[in-house]
């Protein structure tokens, strides 16, 4: 009755800078291939990683024939699966999940949930998705070349992975090389983007602790890349002048086919731990994202705000930083001084403290809320339990002394699948489903989704629950094949069909899902603008899709965190940010 | 960015960890009046700064894994004048070019944000003279390595042959920087000279106005440059 009249736009601080300038392009290639619209360079990002992800995909069937039938596919030889090997984890881990994750969902996400028009450096944020797409010409390049791409393993350790006998060792290992340091430049463009994005073009209203766990997920990951990846920088440098100039950085002095190398007194071990102060972050740089978005969907659509969303963030910063401090926990078999492995596995358990902390709160999240059995959510339930068993099985090898027997058997390639593989795509999926709809507008077809996740879902948990049995039986990773072995049994072999089974079978269900994106993008269903009842800002634009500059005339402005969901004595289960304080309560009805 | 321009002035910002905790809890900005450039910069830097750390942290290791002698820097690197060597003279004179060209950028900025056109622009210029003269140097003392001395990146006749590898490698990563800076600041004395700063003329690419902040962006990175020439001679010509 008294001062309802007043401006409700003075709960929030005035604006301290101006509106931000865009560059509108007036032309078909400005708008559509070199676009400075961070939405558009989103769709290039992760179309670009999906379709350089379906090559690594199908490597992944190359291997698993093999392992299954040895001896049965002559056109797989020992040279061409350890390609396969190298060249599926190195696109898997950094050239779709990471730029998926960042690139992809970081580009479409953080300025729309932010409340920003666009990254703040639209110019250097279309070019980094340039140098992105160079680095991935530059990998796929390593196929077709004379000797083939690198077959030295994702890790690409010296000596072997320069030493003639190793596939690739001619030119395909200086094309890895390369196309990591440019993938490293490219990101490093994108990444700047996305800091200074989040930390000084919020809109009014916004405090860090207000921003959804999507943005503060996609935020520490990529400030952990830009401090990991100068470490892989460094050594791909360093390798690239052994190969080139021959420099001894990483290479001893080595008898390689009967003659002595014109190496002398390098240190191999140093390329280790370069490459693995890259490597650990590196695969929070793919978890920390997919916790975020997690933590998004599993609040909506349980209708309920997340558990504990100080002790969330924090315990991301925590993962963050911690995750400097471990990398050592991949050497336990390099010969390190044993304090040094003490030193890392304590750390390594740390971890586990933060993340059981996040487990519990989805968990407690979902108790007792509206669970609505949606695409998004069952993919988000699927996370949880590939991210349990993974983390347990992270405890087997984080201690030194029980990881040593593991090390190098299919028991590491379980768990790291389960962990920061089929988890994360779990979340990649359900979050392609989730902003789906505001994304195209449209729906994807709901039969071939759930179609698409039971296969998926039940599929990956066939192919890498028995890989576990598999590991503690002593079956080694990487190995073309093993033969003469008494120490497996031949049921092992059964085990190693049955998993390529559902492991084809899983591969084509994504077939489906590209699709179903694909096919409901033009002829779906039309989506409104919030089918979910999702209360941070994307989902409250003036367009579905967003237009470019995001939001209408006036950027909206932010009253409340991004989980008001079912509270108590409000008509409706969800409030939007962008809902002043008054409107919501009877007052303002008055 | 015309778009950072807002009157800074009127917002009160606290001092201290008081203030610190204000500005992080608010919204809109972590960094208050800080554009959006130069936070950029900042965090480049700092990434930046992980690269050289990880090159200099190669370096010890190489040089302690390595079985042969490490040649001795005052011998290699001394020039002879009038037949007595010089230890160090050509780092010393470099040292002090590039250290007194992080003075004229220092001066540049101030008097950017004065709107001091042609001092600004002189004051550039001169950077950018004496970080080529840097370069210069740089080419003279590694064509005399490579010329007279017979260093090699894959071996010299001195001693171990990691000496030339990281010596050419983390100097020649350097002196890249180097270079782009010197380039930039020659876009910049141009971009000064012709009033695009004071004008507000939208760049090449970005299509975004111009500005004098973008010279102390353009500062921060050429400090940085300087700092990390400090470690790299005292780890490779002082140990």
């Amino acid at each position: 009755m008294e001062h309802i009249a007043h401006d409700e736009t003075s709960f929030v601080r005035p604006a301290e800078v101006g509106e931000m300038e865009l560059y509108h392009a007036k032309t078909w290639l400005g708008k559509y291939v070199f676009s400075q619209d961070a939405k558009t360079i989103a769709i290039q990002y992760a179309a670009t990683a999906i379709a350089i992800g379906m090559v690594a995909l199908v490597l992944s069937w190359v291997m698993r024939l093999q392992l299954a039938w040895p001896n049965t596919f002559t056109f797989i030889d020992p040279a061409y699966y350890l390609q396969a090997v190298t060249m599926h984890g190195m696109i898997m881990v950094v050239y779709l999940l990471t730029a998926l994750f960042l690139g992809g969902f970081g580009n479409y996400l953080i300025p729309l949930m932010v409340g920003a028009r666009d990254m703040v450096f639209p110019w250097l944020n279309m070019i980094s998705f340039w140098v992105y797409f160079t680095a991935v010409v530059l990998l796929a390049a390593s196929f077709f070349v004379g000797g083939g791409s690198t077959g030295a393993g994702w890790t690409l350790y010296p000596p072997q992975a320069i030493l003639p006998g190793t596939p690739g060792s001619e030119t395909g290992i200086l094309l890895m090389l390369a196309s990591l340091a440019v993938f490293i430049i490219g990101f490093t463009m994108g990444g700047l983007n996305y800091v200074v994005t989040i930390l000084q073009a919020r809109t009014r209203g916004m405090t860090l602790m207000r921003m959804p766990l999507t943005v503060w997920g996609i935020f520490v990951a990529t400030v952990l890349a830009l401090f990991a990846f100068p470490a892989l920088f460094v050594s791909a440098i360093m390798m690239s002048l052994d190969v080139l100039l021959g420099t001894s950085f990483f290479m001893p002095a080595i008898m390689t086919m009967g003659n002595e190398a014109d190496h002398v007194g390098g240190n191999p071990l140093l390329f280790q731990h370069l490459f693995w102060f890259f490597g650990h972050p590196e695969v929070y740089i793919v978890a920390l994202p997919a916790f975020g978005i997690v933590s998004d969907l599993i609040s909506i659509h349980a209708r309920k705000n997340i558990f504990g969303y100080r002790m969330m963030v924090w315990a991301i910063i925590i993962i963050g930083a911690l995750s400097f401090v471990v990398w050592a926990h991949h050497m336990y078999v390099s010969g390190m001084n044993p304090y040094f492995g003490f030193f890392f596995a304590t750390t390594t358990l740390i971890i586990a403290v933060p993340t059981a902390l996040k487990v519990y709160n989805w968990v407690l999240t979902l108790w007792q809320g509206n669970i609505h059995l949606t695409i998004p959510m069952l993919f988000s339930i699927a996370f949880l339990l590939f991210f349990i068993n993974g983390g347990m099985t992270g405890l087997f090898l984080g201690n030194a002394s029980v990881s040593m027997p593991l090390s190098d058997t299919l028991f590491v390639v379980a768990h790291f699948h389960m962990v920061m593989a089929v988890a994360p795509v779990m979340v990649v999926c359900g979050a392609i489903y989730h902003w789906y709809p505001k994304i195209t507008g449209r729906w994807y077809h709901e039969g071939m989704a759930r179609f698409h996740f039971w296969v998926t879902f039940v599929g990956s948990y066939l192919v890498f629950l028995p890989m576990h049995y598999l590991g503690i039986m002593g079956v080694p990773r990487r190995y073309f094949e093993i033969t003469g072995t008494s120490f497996l049994p031949d049921s092992a072999q059964t085990v190693n069909a049955s998993i390529t089974i559902a492991a084809l079978v899983v591969g084509f269900a994504q077939l489906v899902f590209l699709y179903n994106l694909i096919f409901s993008a033009m002829k779906g269903q039309k989506a409104p603008g919030n089918p979910w009842n999702a209360t941070s800002l994307e989902w409250q634009t003036e367009h579905t899709p967003p237009q470019h500059g995001n939001f209408g005339k006036e950027l909206p402005c932010v009253y409340r965190w991004a989980y008001d969901f079912s509270v108590p004595g409000v008509e409706d289960d969800f409030i939007p940010q962008n809902v002043p304080p008054r409107s919501t309560t009877s007052e303002a009805a008055s | 960015m015309s778009t950072d321009t807002m009157a800074v002035d009127s917002l009160e910002l606290k001092p201290g960890i008081a203030g610190f905790m204000d500005d992080w809890g608010s919204d809109q900005r972590a960094f208050k009046g800080v554009p959006w450039g130069k936070a950029m910069m900042w965090i480049f830097l700092v990434s930046d700064t992980f690269i050289f750390g990880c090159f200099l942290a190669s370096y010890m290791t190489v040089r302690m894994s390595t079985l042969d002698p490490w040649p001795v820097p005052s011998e290699v690197f001394a020039l002879s004048f009038g037949g007595a060597p010089i230890p160090l003279i050509l780092i010393a004179i470099m040292t002090f070019v590039l250290i007194t060209s992080s003075g004229t950028m220092a001066l540049a900025v101030n008097y950017g944000y004065r709107k001091n056109k042609w001092v600004t622009f002189w004051l550039l210029f001169a950077t950018a003279l004496l970080g080529a003269t840097f370069v210069g140097m740089q080419v003279f003392e590694w064509s005399k390595l490579i010329l007279e001395e017979g260093v090699r990146p894959w071996g010299n006749p001195m001693g171990a042959a990691q000496f030339g590898s990281v010596f050419f490698m983390v100097t020649g990563f350097h002196g890249f920087h180097v270079s782009i800076g010197v380039i930039f600041l020659f876009i910049f004395s141009y971009k000064v000279a012709r009033g695009h700063l004071d004008d507000q003329t939208p760049g090449w690419f970005t299509k975004r106005g111009g500005n004098y902040e973008e010279i102390e962006v353009l500062g921060l990175y050429w400090h940085f440059v300087d700092l990390v020439w400090v470690f790299i001679f005292a780890f490779f010509y002082l140990w």
